[in-house]
């Protein structure tokens, strides 16, 4: 465990900084959103930044190949730069374990490329959540905020921020920063991760339980009435989707530059009605399939392809964010109570 | 805090539904805190005593959703309106996108209502929040009861709220109000005295931001295409990706074009904007220089009206004083 005292808070960044490109969130008046540090930036506290860092490693758009046409023959140019190795400051419990949800998507065999890319140049610095607030649920998939996932972990108190490598990268940062650091004692970590046990278990949203869905539940919830009233004033935007951390559905699309074309990859949301669109039609022709196919990816289809896991880490930024207040934790009060009659 | 008590709604929501004037209810739904109401049918006056809620949250404009519920078929449905959402259902009338005979109209007086968005900048943690008066009482995670002053806690559109009159209705709740002298385009005038550079750089650094989630155009009572042009992949401008971090200009601007003369102001698009984009400053732009070109009009104050924009008359501006006015701002 090491640790740096608050006012040394700006020389640790700078020295993270010499070495690899540092991101962390920063406050602006529209929320807190990560950027790249530069000397002045300060670190956020914020719970929750507007978007979420899935960003760095599944971007909203990127470019995938280029093709140049010359008379009957298509060159294809492979558009891919290799990722600088980057450190993501500041990254909260439910978004460290949003990573691992997205791993299991993209580095599946045949792993992305584009993604792994990143992701491997990537060391992730978590930070406990001092103070959750009334729309955290990331107890429900078993995400401890007092003590997050991450290559580093870190607890910030009055006067120091401590520092505990949890993995190889880790370890190799913390050790290369070793002249800005001191050794410290475990002790204020400990008394802080009880005082957030405690905070976490006063959350109005303490007792959401997610044990009604999960691996197999297909036919037990896709027919459910319930999705009628639940989807009945979904706007079909895609802010849900879009601030979601776990949303990982893309498309693949051709852009004609003129002299050529641009393959790219950008999100997209199964709130939209184009969404899947294949020559045969839409394969959800209403607002209520669309917006059953959210809620049934994260807590149903996920959980079934992928032993168990959700694809929800209880964020609650769908919960801030949507225009119609209409969330995970209304879809799983009402359909889990359901289950439990 | 609104006039009129939620008991007093729900009454005459379960009077409407029980004498079968109505058959379904749209209103707003109890969510797990204050702030979280959400737009839902309700059928029965079980329905309403259990889950409807009227207090300092229920923005959402249900004129909008009338075109869907209109289409259900048979039956009345009952819509709850404040001042501003009677403009923008008068507006959908006088674009014949719903049938009026479907609807029961009753009209709510509005006291502002609160963006807990700016509740969150003052109190971490919200648990409950109730009005006192000219205060906000806050009860939070971690510092005890706050107390605010409400005043602050509207939004952009309550504090420039341009009327508290209903223009529609079938039955008015409580006292009726007037049309407000709203300096509503104190900002617009602010943003026309920048030098086009400095404009520029405000729009860029407001609409970067953009995730385009489309919330502002799914919200919007004057957005009621069947199929966007946006949506439509074979539009050519269906615009999945942004080729730079200002290129969403183009949907905003020509969204905004799009709804000039027919957008009454009703505020729902930088309401829903989860990246707090000033979306309405646009749409104000264009009402205030239709006020200026061609006298003053607002949309969806009377049903039947036409947009100056879409109405010849002799008086008109010439094209070229309207370029030459322009350019004083420029």
């Amino acid at each position: 465990m090491r640790k740096v005292s608050l006012d040394k808070l700006d020389q640790l960044f700078a020295g993270i900084a010499s070495r690899e490109a540092l991101y962390l969130p920063v406050d602006t008046a529209a929320g807190a959103k990560f950027e790249r540090w530069a000397e002045g930036k300060q670190l956020s506290d914020a719970l929750n930044t507007v978007r979420s860092p899935k960003d760095f490693f599944f971007p909203q758009t990127e470019n995938l190949m280029d093709f140049k046409m010359e008379g009957k023959k298509i060159e294809i140019i492979d558009t891919r730069t290799e990722s600088e190795d980057f450190v993501i400051f500041g990254v909260r419990g439910c978004d460290v374990k949003s990573f691992e949800v997205l791993d299991h998507v993209f580095l599946s065999e045949p792993a992305d490329t584009y993604y792994k890319n990143r992701r491997d140049h990537a060391t992730i610095v978590s930070m406990a959540c001092l103070k959750p607030v009334e729309t955290c649920f990331c107890g429900t998939f078993g995400i401890d905020a007092s003590n997050p996932e991450g290559d580093i972990v870190c607890h910030k108190t009055a006067d120091a921020l401590y520092l505990d490598a949890k993995t190889e990268k880790g370890e190799k940062l913390l050790a290369a920063l070793s002249d800005l650091t001191e050794e410290a004692d475990a002790a204020p970590v400990e008394e802080q991760k009880a005082l957030i046990k405690e905070r976490l278990a006063k959350l109005p949203l303490a007792d959401l339980k997610a044990d009604a869905f999960g691996s197999g539940k297909t036919d037990e919830f896709f027919d459910a009435p319930e999705w009628k009233e639940l989807s009945e004033s979904c706007l079909g935007c895609g802010t849900c989707t879009f601030v979601c951390p776990t949303c990982q559905c893309y498309d693949i699309k051709d852009f004609n530059t003129g002299h050529g074309v641009k393959r790219f990859r950008c999100w997209d949301s199964c709130m939209y009605s184009e969404f899947t669109k294949m020559s045969a039609g839409q394969p959800r022709l209403t607002q209520l399939e669309r917006f059953r196919q959210r809620f049934m990816h994260k807590l149903v289809y996920y959980p079934t392809n992928y032993d168990g896991l959700f694809s929800c880490v209880g964020c609650g930024r769908c919960v801030a964010k949507c225009p119609i207040q209409m969330n995970i934790v209304k879809v799983m009060k009402k359909l889990g109570g359901r289950a439990n009659v | 805090m609104q006039e009129i008590k939620r008991e007093i709604l729900t009454a005459k929501a379960a009077e409407l539904l029980e004498n079968g004037t109505v058959t379904r209810v749209l209103g707003w739904k109890r969510g797990e805190f204050d702030y979280d109401v959400t737009p839902a049918v309700f059928e029965s006056a079980a329905e309403l005593e259990e889950g409807f809620v009227w207090n300092d949250f229920c923005g959402a404009n249900f004129s909008k959703y009338l075109i869907k519920e209109t289409a259900k078929g048979e039956g009345k449905v009952l819509v709850f309106l404040k001042p501003c959402d009677t403009y923008s259902f008068n507006q959908l009338l006088t674009e014949h996108r719903f049938d009026r005979e479907k609807v029961y109209a009753v009209g709510v007086p509005c006291a502002g209502m609160l963006d807990i968005s700016r509740i969150k900048e003052s109190a971490e943690g919200v648990l409950a929040v109730r009005t006192e008066g000219d205060q906000v009482l806050v009860d939070t995670l971690y510092d005890g009861t706050l107390t605010l002053d409400r005043a602050e806690l509207l939004p952009d559109r309550c504090k420039h709220c341009k009327s508290k009159k209903h223009v529609a209705y079938d039955e008015l709740l409580g006292e009726e109000g007037e049309v407000l002298d709203s300096h509503r385009f104190d900002e617009v005038e602010a943003l026309e005295k920048m030098t086009p550079d400095e404009r520029f750089a405000f729009w860029q650094n407001e609409l970067s931001r953009c995730i385009r989630c489309n919330a502002c155009r799914d919200v919007c009572p004057a957005c009621t295409c069947e199929k966007c042009v946006f949506d439509n992949p074979e539009s050519g401008v269906e615009n999945k990706a942004a080729a730079t971090s200002f290129e969403e200009k183009m949907f905003h601007i020509i969204r905004a074009f799009h709804v000039v003369g027919r957008c009454t102001d009703c505020g729902e698009c930088s309401r829903v904007c989860p990246q707090h984009i000033p979306l309405h400053l646009l749409n104000r732009k264009f009402i205030k220089d239709i006020d200026n070109f061609y006298g003053e009009y607002q949309a969806g104050a009377e049903v039947g009206s036409r947009a100056p924009i879409v109405n010849y008359t002799e008086g008109d501006l010439e094209p070229g004083e309207a370029v030459k006015r322009g350019e004083t701002h420029a």
